[in-house]
This record gives C-alpha cells, sequence and structure tokens, in this order.
C-alpha cells in the first residue's frame, strides 16, 4: 500500500474506534467545558474582563484538552503490540506519524466545533460574524498542536513519569502557536481594525511548515528499535 | 597525588586566571556607568554568561545532530555535559538579570522577549536533562534526548519571533557600536573566561560519563 493509503487507513481505524466507542470525545468535551467554567470562577463574574480575554481562555482550554488526548494518541496501539506490528511494516514508518496527527487534528477541530459557541455564550461574544477568519485560525493553530503533540506523544511514549514529561516539553514548544492562535482570534474578535492578525497568521503557518517537516523528517528515529 | 595536574587540568587554570583578571577588571579597573552605576558592573557577568549559554545550547545540538548520524556515545555525552553546564549558565543569566532588572527596571520581572525566550531556554534545557533522567536503557536515553535538543534548538528562533511580535521593551541588543571599547573589551575577556570555564566543565562532566557507563557496564556483567 501506498503512502497515502497507509494513512487513510490509520485515520479510518482510529476514527472507527472513537466513533464506536466515544471514549476520547466526550471525555475531552467535558473537560474543556470545566477549564473554561474554572477560569470563569477563578476571574469572577465580570463578563467585561471575561470577554476581553475569552481567545486566552479559549486557547489554553484546547491546549489543555489536547494534552489529554495527545497523550492517548498511541494507546489504541499498545494492547498485544500494535505499535511494533505498525513499525515492522516494510518502507517509511512516517504513515504512522502522518496518520495519527490526521487524527489528532480532526478530534481537536471537533471539539472546537462545540468549544467556540460554547465560549461564546459563555462569555457573550459575537463569533458568528467573524466564523470564517476564526474558522481558518483554528485549523492553523490546531495544525500546530497536533504536529509538535503526536511527535512529542511518541517520543516521551516509553519514559517513566510520561504523563509529566509530555507537557513538560509540549508547553514550551507550543508557545508560539498559542500566541498565534491567541492574538489573532482576539483581534479578529475585536474587528481586526489595524490588519494585525496577518501577522500572526503568518507566525501560524511558519510553525505548522517548520515543525510539520522536522517532526516528519525526524519521527523515524523517534520510535525506532 | 600524580594526578593532581590532569585533576585541575590546564583549560581549568586558564579559566581561573582569565576569570581573576576579567572581574578585578570588571569590578575594579572599568568605570561606572554615567547612568545606571555600579549596578551595571553586573553586565560583566549577565552578558558573557547569556553567550555562553547560548554556545552550550547550540553545543548540544550539534552533539545530538552527530550522535544522530554517527551513534557515538560520546557525542551523546558531550551534548548531555554540555546542557548541564548550561543550566548553570542559563540560570546565572536569569539570576543577575533579575537583580540588575530590580534597580533599573525597578522590577525582578517583565515579560520582555529576551527574557521570556531565555526562560523557555531554561525550560527546553529542563526537558532535554529529564527526558535523560527517565529513559533507563543507555541507547535509547542517548537517541531520545538528541531528538529533543534538536527540536529545542530548531523551536528558539520561532519561539523569539512570536514573542518579540509579543512585546517588547527591552533594550535593543548591544552591539559593538552601542558600547564603549573597555566595556566590550572587559565583556570578551570574561566571555572567553567563562568559555574555558564551560569548556572545562564539560570535559570533565563527559569523563565522569564515561566512567559512569563504563561501571555501569561492569556491573552489568558481574
Amino acid at each position: 500500500m501506498a503512502m497515502p493509503g497507509r494513512v487513510a487507513a490509520i485515520v479510518w481505524k482510529d476514527l472507527l474506534i472513537e466513533v464506536r466507542t466515544k471514549a476520547s470525545f466526550h471525555s475531552m468535551l467535558a473537560f474543556s467545558a470545566l477549564v473554561l467554567f474554572v477560569f470563569s470562577f477563578a476571574i469572577g463574574p465580570d463578563t467585561p474582563l471575561l470577554r476581553r480575554i475569552a481567545a486566552g481562555l479559549l486557547w489554553v482550554a484546547i491546549v489543555f484538552t489536547g494534552l489529554l488526548s495527545l497523550s492517548r494518541t498511541y494507546q489504541s496501539e499498545e494492547a498485544a503490540g500494535g505499535l511494533e506490528g505498525l513499525r515492522m511494516a516494510p518502507g517509511d514508518p512516517r504513515f504512522i506519524y502522518l496518520g495519527k496527527l490526521a487524527g489528532n487534528l480532526l478530534l481537536l477541530l471537533a471539539l472546537e466545533v462545540v468549544l467556540f459557541p460554547a465560549a461564546a455564550v459563555l462569555f457573550q461574544i459575537e463569533m458568528l460574524p467573524h466564523a470564517l477568519p476564526l474558522a481558518g485560525i483554528a485549523l492553523l493553530g490546531t495544525l500546530g498542536i497536533s504536529t509538535a503533540g503526536t511527535f512529542y506523544a511518541a517520543l516521551t511514549l516509553h519514559l517513566r513519569a510520561r504523563e509529566i514529561m509530555l507537557p513538560l516539553l509540549l508547553i514550551p514548544a507550543l508557545v508560539p502557536p498559542l500566541l498565534g492562535a491567541v492574538n489573532a482570534t482576539q483581534l479578529v474578535l475585536d474587528g481586526n481594525p489595524f490588519g494585525d492578525a496577518a501577522l500572526w497568521v503568518r507566525l501560524l503557518v511558519a510553525y505548522d511548515v517548520v515543525f510539520f517537516v522536522v517532526c516528519t523528517w525526524l519521527f523515524p528515529l523517534a520510535v525506532e528499535d | 597525588m600524580g594526578r593532581g595536574a590532569s585533576f585541575i587540568g590546564w583549560p581549568g587554570a586558564l579559566a581561573l586566571v582569565v576569570m581573576a583578571v576579567g572581574s578585578f577588571i570588571g569590578l575594579f579597573v572599568v568605570g561606572a556607568d554615567v547612568e545606571m552605576g555600579e549596578v551595571q558592573r553586573l553586565m560583566y557577568v549577565h552578558v558573557p554568561a547569556a553567550w555562553t549559554a547560548f554556545v552550550a545550547f547550540f553545543a548540544v545540538f550539534i552533539g545530538s545532530v552527530l550522535y544522530l548520524v554517527q551513534r557515538d556515545e560520546r557525542a551523546d555525552r558531550v551534548a548531555a555535559s554540555a546542557a548541564e553546564v548550561g543550566v548553570v549558565f542559563i540560570s546565572l543569566t536569569l539570576a543577575t538579570g533579575m537583580l540588575w532588572g530590580k534597580p533599573t527596571w525597578g522590577v525582578w520581572w517583565t515579560w520582555d522577549p529576551r527574557l521570556t525566550t531565555t526562560a523557555l531556554l531554561l525550560a527546553v534545557f529542563v526537558g532535554y536533562l529529564a527526558v535523560r533522567g527517565f529513559a533507563d536503557d543507555p541507547e535509547r536515553r542517548a537517541r531520545w534526548s538528541a531528538i529533543v535538543g534538536i527540536l529545542g534548538f530548531v523551536q528558539v528562533p520561532i519561539v523569539y519571533l512570536s514573542v518579540v511580535w509579543w512585546r517588547s521593551i527591552h533594550q535593543p541588543p548591544s552591539s559593538p557600536r552601542s558600547v564603549s571599547s573597555d566595556i566590550l573589551g572587559t565583556w570578551m575577556l570574561n566571555f572567553a573566561a567563562f568559555l574555558l570555564v564551560f569548556a572545562w566543565l564539560t570535559a570533565r562532566r563527559a569523563r565522569a560519563a564515561r566512567l559512569e557507563a563504563e561501571l555501569e557496564t561492569r556491573m552489568a556483567y558481574d
């Protein structure tokens, strides 16, 4: 099977498992909603203040929920040595990374389809007029999170204390996409008066490209043996 | 005590001498800053320490690439040792920066791009060392930490760029034209001293790592 077919097979298998068990999506949804709530409780019921920092709260909720789901990226392969089986498939092992990356991206995007409207309601923000640019920013930001996250999840898979090692390595690496996504989202919500959102979108694109290339290139080294 | 000479070693002795001279000049010979006064002397530690930390980070990157290409354990040991010594220098950079920032800017900490990037660099170094601490098998430990070393290095420019856009109040980086020649000379002297200290500590640490590895192998066979 060629590379695209293999990638599609992984994505299809993982999505099928997810659709049938709904193991990840429901817990992610509940968790991310709770993160939004906890922030609101911690900051207080000051709606104008919450609205001003809504983009930050939203993306922190996405990053935390992402950490939760990313750490489970390879869980379905651990029983019965699934990852070893995949790795022993002849040819380039990068299809594992690309497939898992696509799966994580789809799962997080599905979450955001619910989370963005939820934030709009909770913080009383008008999102509908900006739906298209927001969708683009969400896609680029989530791609960055998934690209780095899927890679570091593979790298920390066999480490002791991996629950703490994934955030320890991933969060510093996620500073650029977080800054890019938060600022672009906030600017778009404010009507993007000076057109500055484009600068942050460029940062997101640059990060996504660099990390995608480097992570795809290094992936075989992360999972060899 | 026949090994006394190699215990200190000539780079160590040289580092000691250069550091003593550099500190003396920085403290007593160069005049106090016109605007900022005596506190500005901290810069004779801060700036060379920062430069040395970046050299250390680059050494980790080179060692990591070399390890992945050649699978030579020596490259891994040098990278790991440079990372440990790098943590010392980057902590020194942050500590002296804070001590300088309080009287100068009025705050210990500010979200300035270079400050923030330096703190994140420390986090990457710590992550690198944590990976080494949590991996059991020596080959895997070397391979995984080398990947972290490379990715950490690659992300620094992007992190820096993103934080610059985010906010900036730091003075523009000092260039040879923006500082007087005696300040620059003292920086260069102290940079040379710190580089020697860095090289010496890294070599000592790498040697200790080699002995540790030998001991591990011997214990495994006994």
